[in-house]
């Protein structure tokens, strides 16, 4: 009996016969729809559920998704991975990371092949087993490669802070933290120089990403819906968050609003976690410029240590053999235009061909989340929609 | 893959800032330093990269466990742990 309930619960996220309803719902609503709406999902993460589940599929014509950049290994630019590899080729250097970072190529190769060349780099699941690394090799310098977005930058905050207290000197960071809001915003088109290239931005509303907002709270995303007249759904991870997400954005535009909502109430509030942004505060600050992948310079869109943390910085220490020539992707890839919604994956000519997760040329089929890699992953599915509809 | 099962508090050492958490079976030290002030043994905690995010109602945590414990119990106990390990950790969003 117990075991039933539970199903049941569940089964709100999942339930077949839930995204059916929701989608007869949106299908209904969306037919009062002047012009068709552009959603991006900011968030590698809704693009695997929206092509996992085909929730496309489950949708009317007048709703497409353009997939956003928010897959922080996707938007690393190749010289920031050779400044990774370059840390981990020397001698002394012990380099430390999260996630699929070690497989992605920089100019000289990834992390994984410094390792075959005889680098000590390890794969980490939480930055705190850096503190153990730390302490069993008090002769090497151990480098902790930090990347992600709001939702990782505390942890490398709560590292720093506890490796502090307990007088670990041996243990440098290299910070590649970047935020959301800052693409979201020059993927409108607002800033001058998308305007310049007389580039004309295609969202007319945000899915936001819900452990960003866990950590960041909502309100980051405010001046989208007041400044922008883009309304945002903060949503939840599960294919039916991402369908009710979907239908609250359609309701905003029958009924002419353009609000900031939180679908994911479970976990999400407007303030976020205010441990965790005062941690950020003690130890970070925005760098004037980030170069991303496939997008270029953003303002104010990273974070790096704060001056007085400079005997920690490796990016301060090692600056000599830290190159910062800007290294484009290959000619052929479009990532940039998918990530600005002007383009599919499936139109590039090398998708699925030379491109393939296990030999990305670009950013979008770097990672598992990136969208160029979901494509690939869930091609099937797409293959038979697009068969269904011709 | 940023799954982030709930993970159930079963010890908290205010001292460390850390928690020795149990999800589905497996059980590992995480920081609390979000959510040091607030936590209490028995709770149900996102865990993401290593770290307790949040606390979450026990309603919502049962109801997702019970979905990851479907897709788990096709695995073998070596898969199992790493698939744990591995559901938190999610950089991007
Ligand atoms: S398929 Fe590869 S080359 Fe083409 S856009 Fe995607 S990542 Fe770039």
């Amino acid at each position: 009996m117990r075991e039933l309930q539970l199903r049941d619960l569940y089964e709100r996220f999942r339930d077949p016969a839930t995204l059916q309803a929701l989608s007869e719902l949106i299908h209904r609503e969306a037919a009062g729809l002047k012009r068709p709406i552009n959603i991006m999902e900011v968030c590698g993460g809704h693009t695997h559920t929206i092509m996992k589940y085909g929730l496309k599929q489950l949708l009317p014509e007048s709703i497409r998704f353009i997939h956003g950049p928010g897959c922080p290994v996707c938007i690393m630019p190749k010289e920031r991975i050779d400044h990774a590899y370059a840390l981990a080729m020397q001698p002394e250097v012990i380099l430390a990371t999260l996630g699929d970072m070690i497989k992605v190529p920089g100019s000289k190769g990834s992390l994984q092949d410094a390792r075959s060349r005889g680098a000590d780099v390890r794969f980490v699941y939480s930055p705190l087993d850096l503190l153990k690394i730390a302490r069993e090799n008090p002769d090497k310098k151990v480098v902790y490669f930090a990347i992600g977005f709001e939702t990782t930058t505390p942890m490398t905050a709560a590292l720093i802070e506890q490796a502090r207290k307990a007088g670990i000197d041996n243990l440098l960071y290299h910070i590649n933290h970047v935020t959301v809001p800052e693409p979201m915003e020059m993927l409108l088109g607002d800033r001058r120089e998308a305007q310049e290239s007389g580039e004309k931005s295609r969202i007319d509303a945000f899915i936001g990403p819900s452990h960003v907002s866990v950590i960041a709270g909502a309100k980051i995303y405010r001046p989208f819906p007041e400044r922008y007249g883009r309304p945002v759904v903060v949503s939840g991870f599960e294919p039916v968050d991402v369908m009710e997400g979907v239908l609250m954005l359609v309701r905003q535009f029958i009924q002419g609003r353009s609000e900031l909502e939180i679908q994911y109430k479970r976990s999400v509030t407007m303030e976020g976690n205010l441990s965790a942004q005062r941690l950020i505060e003690k130890y970070f600050e925005r760098r004037e410029n980030f170069r991303w992948r496939g997008l270029g310079e953003i303002p104010r869109s990273a974070l790096r240590l704060k001056e007085e943390y400079a005997q920690i910085d490796a990016e301060k220490i090692y600056a000599e053999i830290l190159p910062d020539e800007p290294i484009d992707d290959h000619k052929l890839c479009i990532c940039g235009e998918i990530l600005r919604g002007m383009a599919q994956p499936y139109e590039c000519k090398v998708f699925g061909k030379a491109c393939k997760p296990s030999s990305p040329l670009g950013s979008c089929m770097v990672s598992s989340e990136g969208a160029c890699a979901a494509y690939y992953k869930y091609g099937e599915l797409l293959h038979e929609a697009r068969r269904s509809e011709a | 893959m940023c799954l982030s099962i709930p993970s159930k508090v079963v010890s908290i050492d205010k001292e460390k800032a850390t928690a020795v958490v149990d999800t589905m079976g497996v059980q590992r030290e995480v920081g609390i330093d979000f959510i040091e002030d607030e936590v209490k043994l028995g709770d149900y905690v996102l865990i993401h990269i290593g770290f307790a995010m949040n606390i979450i109602s026990e309603e919502e945590a049962l109801a997702s466990i019970e979905t990851y414990r479907e897709i788990l119990e096709l695995m073998d106990a070596e898969e199992r742990e790493r698939a744990i390990r591995d559901a938190d950790r999610c950089e991007g969003g």
